[in-house]
């Protein structure tokens, strides 16, 4: 009954009533010594009389003192249920190990209570989690691309825990939102060509590799129009032989003369120009946000967390070795990322056994965290990321009379490019600066003199038609620029052994992120490149002096 | 499911979310009527149970492979019988119909079958392709790509036809003189755009593309790509809007397509 709580149904025999009483063991003993006496009787009475259970209004037959003494065992034991004395009591325990008693009840809570760590305090529900295996420092195409390729080559199922770290979730200054979403095969490195076959191959097929059951299909509008590359005299060989390496990759390039030009595309002005190289197949450009958008999803519904936050903090441990040449190096690891709330001075220490750096443009601040470049210069500790943002301007104009449908992303030899947008007659374009007119990359302010100056001179020499054109819009976005030769980097950091890079891509970040996601994934879970190789964009090359270079930049 | 807790405040008000997260849009899109509510209940299984998860997932994979499978290459075909042989029998089996030069047009009857005596037509080459309401797409295209004097091709109603495919079409050049489009779900003017390769075509068929999203300025601007091509598809005037004037006069009369 009362004094048994809701317990007390089957235990109403004598090891119930034992139990009661032993768990009694301090407290209220000696003031209810009579009455426990009384109430043993009475209870006992209870029992026999009336079999099991039954309230204390079915026992009419009571007295009016056994009544009385009723509503006291009825007081005490409501009184002794909402001390708590809880679960292990009621089994017949008989030792009175109290503190272990509690310590097993609050465990058992917390094992019952969601999300595992349970502070009574506050709510952490917002808190990124305080382990993690892999933490993404960085939201954009390329962090995702990572988290997406994690997720889908681990060996089983929720084997390894991914944490995306992206500081603004607007992405109002990341350079995939901003880009002009040109996707190409002709570079002159292998590598690259490479990045960019499967990157294409990943964009045909993105309904089948980022599916989610339920969820309407993703449209990138993606234009296959081709890209257009003019060549002047002296650039005429290099794009020969560039086109020569294309086609070994697999790439459909096709060389056009400018009589050929002239059939093809009459808006063009070809004079000065000695050679084309025209892409046929898989290349154009496409929505970037829409890429963003169905790798974020389905990102999600693999498993990965977000977290709205910024990295402030890498705690490491270091570790002096000897290299087999017997010479002493300093190795790190990244134990704990501090990842800082927004907009408020909270952080949490997230554990991590490794750390990737797909933060763009300012992945050479994240690197600097880590102590990357922190030494004597010349030496590998004193080798720094040489990534830094670079602010590129982009232009949209209406020409009623320019180029028709069939306008390919046109790159001039001047290194002005443009390209349609839409049905409408707009076209973006703009032009990359040279090293002595860098805009100051301090914010993403347009500056609409560069197109009146260094831009348009171009476009109306090289397409008549844009001799009357106006400008709609612009705006401005960052190149995560490799000052060092402009192409990426990825992969571990030599020294740092567990940050890799993804990161450095210089303009071309979008259009090799799902190649590269699946290069860095697959060094993370095999500790080498499996498909493309990418080893000679590691970053032991900016110690070593290796530049990779690329010819024909834009 | 795996959602986080911590959830994304942008995403929520896209999707319309909540709660339900990115699942909530499948919502806006879903049929009316009893396949709603199936749709319903599946999904709310789908978003408790990891098992009916994986399941539904490995449903819509092996609708995909399906398709995967119907347009495998047919290399033993090609190796042993040449190009045109494999072609033709890549159409057939998919429920098209194939035209030899100097033949009759050949289709599969009702049930899918068709004969083999077309096997002994090695060096002969196909002339036109009907393969509308088929489900051949990007890597089914190979197939077709290796007729170089194909003159006609109809890929009317292809479910599976998108812009990639149409980026591909250039190798036809040199013969293609019809192509008609019509009524392919996936087809967009972007891809109408890379039709310009095609220089020898001299019928276009293009009415009915639901993705196209401005058909009378579609209508155009392809006119102006190809001046020597007679294109079919949405007058024109489609889509245009009165002006003032105009409409005052014709509130009565009604408006002609």
């Amino acid at each position: 009954m009362a004094a048994g709580g809701g317990h007390g149904r089957g235990s109403w025999g004598s090891h119930g009533e034992t139990a009661a009483y032993g768990a009694e063991g301090r407290g209220l003993e000696a003031p209810l010594a009579n009455g426990r006496a009384r109430l043993n009787n009475s209870r006992r009475g209870a029992v026999t009389a009336e079999g099991t259970v039954c309230g204390i209004e079915c026992c009419p037959r009571r007295g009016g003192p056994q009544r009385a003494m009723l509503r006291r065992a009825l007081r005490l034991g409501l009184g002794r249920g909402l001390l708590g004395r809880g679960l292990g009591t009621w089994r017949g325990d008989s030792t009175l190990d109290w503190d272990g008693k509690v310590s097993d009840i609050k465990k058992k809570i917390q094992s019952v209570l969601p999300g595992g760590a349970w502070n009574p305090l506050y709510d952490t529900s917002h808190l990124p989690p305080e382990h993690s295996d892999v933490v993404i420092v960085g939201g954009g195409v390329l962090g995702l691309s990572v988290a997406y390729w994690l997720k889908r080559l681990e060996k089983r199922r929720g084997a390894i825990q991914v944490l995306v770290v992206e500081r603004d979730y607007t992405y109002s200054q990341a350079s995939t939102g901003l880009s002009v979403g040109g996707i190409r095969q002709q570079f002159s490195l292998p590598e690259n060509i490479q990045l960019s076959l499967f990157s294409v191959d990943f964009l045909r097929n993105i309904n089948e590799y980022l599916a989610v059951v339920d969820d309407p299909p993703l449209d990138l509008q993606f234009n296959p129009s081709g890209y257009l590359l003019l060549a002047s005299e002296k650039g005429a060989a290099i794009m020969e032989n560039n086109v020569k390496v294309q086609r070994q990759e697999g790439a459909k390039v096709c060389l056009m003369s400018p009589e050929q030009l002239r059939n093809k595309f009459p808006w063009i002005n070809t004079e000065g120009v000695a050679l084309a190289s025209y892409g046929l197949e898989d290349e154009g450009w496409f929505d970037p946000w829409c890429l963003l958008q169905g790798l974020r999803r389905k990102v999600q519904s693999m498993g990965v967390l977000f977290c709205h936050g910024e990295v402030t903090r890498f705690i490491s441990s270091s570790n002096r070795m000897e290299t087999a040449s017997g010479e002493e190096v300093t190795l790190k690891r990244i134990h704990e990322v501090h990842v800082k709330m927004d907009r408020s001075l909270e952080y949490q220490p997230v554990e991590c056994a490794i750390v990737i750096n797909a933060a763009g443009a300012w992945s050479g601040q994240i690197a600097e965290l880590a102590g990357i470049g922190k030494g004597p210069p010349g030496t590998l500790q004193g080798t720094k990321l040489p990534v830094e943002p670079r602010k590129r301007y982009v232009y949209l104009w209406h020409c009623p009379q320019g180029p028709g449908l069939e306008t390919p992303f046109v790159i001039d030899s001047s290194g002005a490019y443009f390209r349609r947008e839409g049905l409408g007659n707009n076209y973006l374009g703009s032009c990359s600066p040279t090293e002595e007119e860098e805009p100051d990359p301090g914010n993403l302010e347009v500056d609409h003199g560069f197109f009146q100056d260094k831009v348009w001179p171009h476009l109306a020499q090289r397409v008549p038609a844009f001799e009357t054109l106006k400008v709609r819009s612009a705006w401005a976005g960052y190149y995560d620029y490799n000052t060092f030769d402009q192409n990426g980097v990825v992969g571990p950091h030599p020294l740092v052994v567990n940050m890799y890079f993804a990161t450095g891509f210089s303009g071309h970040g979008l259009q090799q992120a799902p190649a590269v996601g699946r290069a860095v994934a697959e060094m993370v879970l095999e500790g080498s490149f499996q498909t493309i190789d990418l080893n000679p964009f590691l970053f032991s090359r900016f110690y070593l002096g290796e530049k990779v270079q690329e010819h024909n930049i834009i | 499911m795996a959602a986080p807790k911590a959830s994304l405040h942008l995403v929520a008000p896209i999707w319309k979310g909540g709660p339900r997260g990115i699942r909530g849009l499948s919502r806006t899109v879903a049929p009316e009527g009893n396949q709603r509510k199936g749709r319903t209940v599946l999904q709310f299984l789908a978003d408790r149970f990891y098992d009916v998860q994986a399941l539904r997932e490995y449903l819509l994979r092996k609708q995909v492979s399906k398709v995967h499978q119907k347009n495998r290459s047919f290399t033993y075909v090609k190796e042993q019988y040449g190009p045109y042989i494999a072609a033709a029998y890549f159409v057939l089996k998919q429920g098209g119909a194939v035209k030899f030069q100097g033949q009759e047009w050949m289709r599969p009857n009702g049930r899918g079958r068709f004969s083999l005596e077309f096997f002994k037509f090695q060096a002969v080459p196909v002339e036109a392709v009907d393969a509308s309401g088929c489900a051949i797409n990007y890597q089914g295209l190979d197939n077709l790509l290796a007729l170089k004097e194909l003159q006609s091709l109809s890929l009317q109603r292809c479910p599976h036809v998108d812009d990639w495919c149409l980026s591909r079409l250039y190798q036809l050049a040199g013969s293609l003189q019809e192509l008609s489009l019509a009524g392919c779900p996936q087809v967009s003017e972007r891809g109408l755009a890379c039709l310009h390769h095609l220089q020898n075509l001299r019928r276009l068929d293009i009415s009915d593309l639901p993705a196209v999203s401005n058909p009378g300025l579609t209508q155009i601007l392809v006119e102006e790509m190809l001046p020597n091509c007679n294109v079919l598809g949405a007058d024109w005037a489609q889509g245009l809007k009165l002006g003032p004037e105009e409409q005052s006069q014709d509130t009565a009369r009604s408006i002609p397509a």
